[in-house]
């Protein structure tokens, strides 16, 4: 047996100047792999500093995107955010898959346990923080306005603020792997694992301060798309005339903004455990640890449900327009949504039946999940219905569609099966578990995620993508999902459990190596939607959608140019119906051609990045204990964001001509696009 | 709603002069006015706000009682205190409704005299506060001596942060107007300081019931 060296877990020392840093806190010293990826990275990172510098982006960069208020392109943002994150999070997947396929017979694997129990954390809360959440944050942003006939979100500045946030969040994640180390506590930070005693470490710290810093950005979008969808609908849009995905962005966002701040609270009362010494979940003086528990899944709970539910509302989207059908059962649709959005705050114990809340309490929990899975079913169902007698097209949005029905199916019942509480007794903690919620999540939330970028990437570049590699990534990850986790579903079953680095029983082999097969073929699954992205750009002529309307849709995104215009609509729609936009076009009502007006719209702002950046910092100061910089920038945060309220200037209008001009160029397309579809009929 | 003043109204009948793209187009229509959501938005806002404090109240529910041999509330608590304390909050809560009809007047001068006494009663509530975590930490009874302690200093302090916030902010505010007067984003702010303002008040009783009085029966 080779034995791997355990890092020491005593406290690091502390000095004035740098805090709780020294060179013995950087890994890429000491561990080949974290060096080896260190070097990547750096290399990497000059490469593309080189590039954009060597084609005199950054200015670009800065004006058009960095600073832009712009609902579309902060939505945009947000997607390559989650993509970046996603690619990282992915890795941090293989590695352990590769770990659990090798580490038999006496084999410790490649990894330690130091590592190991970081990559599991780091992977688990960069997929659900850091990459699910941008991917559906990002589309709310870009899709809601479009939906609504908006102009803009209500609070364009804030919309900004808050996605810089969630990307200083993610900085601080990534500084970890090569300043430090990141929590070695699973996602979820349990205490007392997570207190001072066990964790003496920066590791929690980056835990707590990047979910902080996040948070704040989250919570504050929520509330920015709740005020935009309830301020700033088109007239006529009642809200049973709203389009379904828009629905379900409401729901969504109560959702945050009713759970966010239960999770920011609790990480205060850990940090207050780790900073201050306090008792809240310390195992003495009174502190309970269960409390903890408690907390935090009562914001976990709704939160699989924020990732969820505006992924329903693309599947809605995307059934409705491949079937060429309203939506079947709208209302219905639209009550299922709300109240799974209620019923999501009255499951969160089923997390921890094991953890002895007696047999009522543990009932009433595995009630109230069961009946979560009535609307749920309705939707499925509705989704059926709708296909029913369409005229279906298989593009690729529906084929992710198809895939996600019959997958997140599978993934529903193996949860339902997880709500009985004497099963979830033999069940807790293992794979199965494991197998359970990548099964909804990547059946679900990652499939939706990719139906929605194959049917919406037209409207926000003006291009289709690329089918034949958009086909290779569907094979490669639908197959690869089901080799990945059916063996963990079975090792659950057996009894395996969770979070475990090497393994003692050689019979299990054979299940990793397939897990680990699987997992490399949603890796060529991956490679196979970057090349898509690629190639599509590359040969964007070919796949040019001059109509804005390429898919033949129903909302009113599809109502204007792809892209649309920075103002979205030269004139505001009037709503009649649902799905307003396919009713227009049954009325055959054209687009004005004059009697433009200026547009009002928000003025451009760097404080955005200003403010996110030094709120990084000084979580960066707080993780490392470095009190000095913690004051400065803390001062800092205070000032600069006093400073932003003195700008009362903030908006503009675009002049008449301007948006003529924008328009003629519009008239122009279309009537280019009539004669050449003339010629060809 | 707002949105009816300034839209068209989509139900009442069409004139005959609209077209067919008047009845899908807007081709009359006027910019939102400026801050049409922020009302709604900051209230939003409190609400989240709120939540914050719920969770501190629940862990003080969950851990009020677990003294771990230290003192518990009968032998800390200074009801006194606590009511003088209550009391300059409370009015500066009614300063500050003051300060909002000064506002409603258009008095400059006025509003900002009454924001400032709002801010003396403010900075006198801190100050009692102050005293008070002084002299507990003074008699031993430290935010880490027991659940109890962590929890009240927990739950008491974020107000009292809240509190100092409301301050800057109140401050930020009185300088706002002096420059610019009461225009109507100034007059939008001061408003949501004012629902702050009133938010904080009805935190406190909470913790001025749950915590001081019930605590002393617990
Ligand atoms: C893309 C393919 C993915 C693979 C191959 C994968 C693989 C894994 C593995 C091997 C584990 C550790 C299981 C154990 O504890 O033994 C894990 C844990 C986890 N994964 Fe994934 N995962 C993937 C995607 C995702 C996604 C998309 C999400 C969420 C959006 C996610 C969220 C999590 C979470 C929350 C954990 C638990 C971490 C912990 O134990 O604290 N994963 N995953
Ligand atoms: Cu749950």
């Amino acid at each position: 047996m080779t034995a791997v060296p355990l890092p020491t877990t005593a406290p690091p020392q502390w000095s004035p100047l740098l805090g709780r840093f020294s060179l013995e806190q950087l890994p890429f010293l000491h561990e080949p792999i974290v060096a080896a990826t260190f070097v990547g990275v750096i290399l990497g990172g000059i490469a593309l500093v080189g590039a954009l510098t060597y084609f005199r982006l950054w200015g670009y960069l800065w004006k058009e995107w960095f600073t832009s208020v712009d609902h579309k392109k902060i939505g945009i943002m947000y997607m390559v955010l989650g993509l970046v994150m996603f690619m990282r999070g992915f890795a941090d997947a293989i590695m352990m898959r590769l770990q659990q396929a090798i580490a038999f017979n006496g084999s410790e694997g490649y990894l330690n346990p130091h590592h190991y129990d970081q990559v599991f954390t780091a992977h688990g809360v960069i997929m659900i923080f850091f990459a699910a959440m941008p991917f559906v944050t990002g589309l709310m942003n870009y899709v809601v306005p479009l939906q609504i006939g908006a102009r803009d979100v209500s609070f364009p500045f804030l919309n900004n603020f808050s996605f810089w946030m969630t990307t200083g969040g993610a900085v601080l994640v990534m500084a970890s792997l090569f300043l430090g180390e990141f929590g070695q506590t699973g996602w979820l930070a349990f205490p007392p694992l997570s207190g001072l005693a066990y964790s003496p470490g920066v590791g929690v710290d980056y835990y707590i301060w990047s979910l902080q810093v996040a948070g704040v950005g989250t919570t504050l979008s929520g509330i920015n798309l709740i005020a935009t969808i309830i301020k700033m609908r088109a007239p006529g849009m009642t809200l049973m005339r709203m389009p379904v995905f828009t629905w379900t962005a409401l729901c969504t966002n109560v959702l945050i903004v009713a759970s966010f701040p239960v999770l920011t609270a609790v990480l205060v009362l850990l940090s207050l455990d780790r900073y201050v010494g306090t008792n809240f979940f310390t195992n003495d003086f009174g502190g309970s640890p269960m409390m903890y528990v408690n907390m935090i899944w009562i914001w976990g709970h709704p939160e699989v449900y924020i990732l969820i539910l505006p992924i329903f509302g693309v599947f809605s989207e995307v059934t409705s327009t491949f079937s060429g059908k309203r939506l079947f059962g709208y209302t219905s649709m639209v009550y299922a949504t709300v109240v799974i959005t209620i019923l999501s705050y009255l499951v969160w114990l089923h997390h921890f039946f094991t953890m002895g809340s007696g047999a009522s309490v543990n009932s009433f929990f595995g009630i109230t999940t069961m009946i979560i899975s009535i609307p749920t079913g309705a939707k499925l169902f509705n989704w059926l219905f709708t296909m029913y007698r369409g005229r279906i097209r298989f593009d690729l949005p529906m084929m992710w569609t198809v895939a996600f029905m019959l997958t997140f199916t599978i993934g529903g019942m193996t949860g339902v099966l997880l709500a009985v509480p004497p099963a979830d007794f033999v069940l807790h903690n293992s794979l199965f578990l494991i197998a359970h919620f990548h099964n909804v999540i990547i059946g679900g939330v990652v499939f939706g995620t990719f139906a929605a970028i194959n049917y919406w990437w037209p409207k926000a570049f003006g291009f289709k993508l690329n089918q034949f590699w958009g086909k290779v990534s569907f094979w490669c990850w639908v197959p690869g999902f089901w080799i990945a986790f059916t063996p963990l579903y079975i090792m659950g079953l057996m009894g395996v459990t969770r979070r475990t680095r090497v393994f003692d029983d050689p019979s299990l082999q054979p299940y990793f190596i397939v897990a680990l097969l699987g997992a490399l073929l949603i890796a060529a699954g991956i490679g196979a939607m970057i090349v898509q992205y690629g190639v599509s750009i590359w040969k964007r002529e070919a796949l040019t959608d001059e109509s804005g309307d390429p898919w033949n849709g129903r909302t009113l995104e599809w109502a204007t140019s792809s892209p649309p215009p920075a103002y979205n609509f030269a004139f505001t729609p009037i709503v009649h119906d649902l799905d307003a936009w396919e009713d227009m076009k049954r009325a055959g009502v054209g687009r004005p051609l004059e009697g433009f007006r200026p547009i009002h719209m928000p003025s451009n702002t760097g404080a955005g990045v200003v403010l996110a950046g030094i709120s990084t910092l000084l979580g960066f100061a707080l993780i490392w204990h470095i009190w000095w910089l913690v004051g400065i920038s803390f001062v800092a945060l205070l000032v600069s964001a006093i400073t932003h309220t003195f700008n009362y200037k903030r908006d503009y209008h675009i002049p008449a001509e301007d948006v003529a001009a924008v328009e003629a160029q519009r008239t122009a397309q279309l009537e280019r696009l009539a004669q050449t579809q003339g010629a060809t009929a | 709603m707002s949105d009816a003043t300034h839209h068209q109204d989509v139900s009442a009948p069409l004139p005959a002069s609209l077209t067919k793209l008047g009845k899908f187009w807007d081709l009359n229509e006027h910019d939102h006015p400026e801050g049409h959501s922020t009302m709604l938005g900051f209230w939003i806002y409190l609400m989240s706000d709120c939540l914050i404090f719920a969770m501190l109240f629940a862990a003080f529910g969950v851990l009020g009682g677990n003294y771990a041999a230290g003192p518990g509330p009968r032998e800390l608590f200074e009801l006194p205190l606590v009511a003088v304390n209550t009391s300059m909050l409370l009015f500066s809560s009614i300063t500050y409704g003051f300060a909002m009809l000064a506002m409603q007047r258009g008095s400059v001068s006025q509003t900002q005299m009454w924001l400032l006494i709002t801010a003396v009663f403010g900075a006198a509530f801190l100050s009692i506060e102050l005293y008070e975590f002084a002299n507990l930490i003074h008699e031993g009874a430290t935010p880490q001596r027991s659940a109890f302690l962590s929890s009240f200093f927990t739950l008491v302090g974020t107000h009292g942060l809240h509190v100092t916030f409301g301050l800057i902010w109140l401050f930020t505010l009185v300088v706002q107007v002096s420059r610019k007067g009461l225009i109507q984003a100034n007059k939008r702010r001061l408003m949501c300081l004012s629902l702050f303002w009133h938010f904080l008040d009805v935190v406190w009783i909470g913790v001025f019931t749950f915590v001081y009085l019930m605590g002393m029966l617990r």
